[in-house]
Order: C-alpha cells, then sequence, then structure tokens
C-alpha cells in the first residue's frame, strides 16, 4: 500500500456507510411504529419512544454522512448508536409482548 | 474472549465510552485503518439492525403459526439476537482500534461462525415447518 494514493475514497465511503446505517434504522422505526400501531395508549407510548430513537440517531449519525474532506473516525458516537440500536431491540421485545396480554 | 489483553465486563464498557483513553494507547495509525475498522462496526451494526427489522417483520406479516406463539418465539429472538450483533459490534470495534495502536495482532472472533451456525439452523427448522405444514395440511 502506497501513500498517498486513496486520499478521498476512504472518508466517501465510510460516509456512505453512515447514511445507509441511517436508512436502516430509519426502515426499523417505521416497523416498529407500525407493528405499535394498534390504537391502544402502550402502543401509542412505544411508538413515540420509538420515533424519540430515530431522532436521538438521526442527530448522532448525521453529521457523520454529510459533509467533505477528512471524515472523523471513532468517538462516542460509535457506542452511542449501539445503545441506540439495543434500546429499539427491546421496544420491539416490548411490542411483541404486548400481543400476547 | 481475545487473546493477551481481556478487561472486566464493566470495564470494556466504559471503555467504549471513553474515547481519550483509547487516543492515549499506542500511536495513532494511519487514518485509514481507523475509517476501515468504523466501516466494520458500520456493517455489524446493520445486520444487527436487519435482525431486529426482521423480528419486527415477522411479528406483523407472518400469518399466525400452528405452534402456538411460535410467531412471537420467532420475532423475539430476532430482536435478541440483533440487539446481541449490535453489542458485539462495538466491542470487536473498541478491541480491534487497541490492537490497531499498540501495533498488536487483530482481535479473533468466534462470533461470525456462531452467528451463521445459528441463522443456518433457523433456517433449517423454518424449511422443516413449512415442508411439514405443506404435507399435514393436504
Amino acid at each position: 500500500m502506497s501513500a498517498g494514493r486513496d486520499p478521498g475514497l476512504q472518508p466517501e465511503r465510510t460516509r456512505l456507510a453512515w447514511r445507509r446505517t441511517l436508512l436502516t434504522v430509519t426502515v426499523v422505526t417505521v416497523l416498529a411504529v407500525r407493528l405499535a400501531s394498534t390504537g391502544d395508549p402502550t402502543g401509542a407510548l412505544i411508538a413515540g419512544g420509538t420515533v424519540l430513537v430515530w431522532g436521538a440517531l438521526l442527530v448522532l449519525c448525521w453529521p457523520r454522512g454529510t459533509g467533505t474532506g477528512p471524515a472523523r473516525t471513532g468517538g462516542r458516537t460509535l457506542p452511542l448508536v449501539t445503545v441506540g440500536t439495543v434500546v429499539l431491540a427491546s421496544l420491539g421485545v416490548l411490542l411483541v409482548l404486548r400481543g400476547l396480554w | 474472549m481475545g487473546s493477551g489483553y481481556s478487561p472486566t465486563v464493566w470495564e470494556a464498557i466504559k471503555r467504549w465510552f471513553d474515547p481519550a483513553e483509547l487516543g492515549s494507547v499506542g500511536e495513532t495509525p494511519d487514518y485509514r485503518f481507523s475509517l476501515a475498522n468504523e466501516r466494520t462496526f458500520l456493517a455489524w451494526l446493520r445486520t444487527g439492525l436487519a435482525l431486529v427489522g426482521g423480528g419486527l417483520a415477522a411479528a406483523q406479516f407472518l400469518p399466525p403459526l400452528p405452534m402456538s406463539h411460535l410467531r412471537e418465539v420467532i420475532a423475539v429472538a430476532l430482536l435478541l439476537l440483533g440487539a446481541a450483533v449490535a453489542v458485539r459490534a462495538v466491542d470487536h470495534w473498541a478491541r480491534t482500534e487497541r490492537a490497531i495502536r499498540l501495533g498488536q495482532e487483530l482481535p479473533a472472533s468466534r462470533f461470525p461462525a456462531i452467528l451463521a451456525l445459528a441463522v443456518g439452523v433457523g433456517a433449517l427448522l423454518l424449511v422443516a415447518a413449512v415442508l411439514m405444514r405443506a404435507v399435514g395440511g393436504r
């Protein structure tokens, strides 16, 4: 690997990876809201929580997916988006279990 | 899990959220290595999100199954697997970043093999369930 042969592509690919991730988060949010929409207050509460998590992940991922020049690497964003994913999964489990009562 | 360095669970979790601590270890590598490590993390995170999405889809799009609550069991299993993949992704990212900074071997992991086996076995069970239904339904 010779230095200086790949000045732009790595940051660009990483930004696109962040955008794909945000897109996936959005799809998961839509699926969760659809599952939650049965007209009862518990469902509305969980749907609201899901949209809040989506908003938080939007705020976290958006800056990493935009801009030009050198990309930021690492930082707290990575563990925080992991927490967001785990919260989405937990809300999903609540939604599935709610259907059993 | 890996060789050599192995912090307790709580230490590992604290370190995920402490970029300053990670930055104090070893030498700052070529940024392309850090970006590649970050993209690998994001690819795993999307794998986790896809499993979460699959669980949510199973809960609402699968027809009622012959075994009671089988649909819910499948959905919850996929959701928990998705959360586990996401947590493993950030842990592997942090350990890889540390290894790159210290010039050590990258952490080895059995997780991809275990996940592949779990998905494969799950798919085979579902194929068996579909075939049993097709034969038994006649």
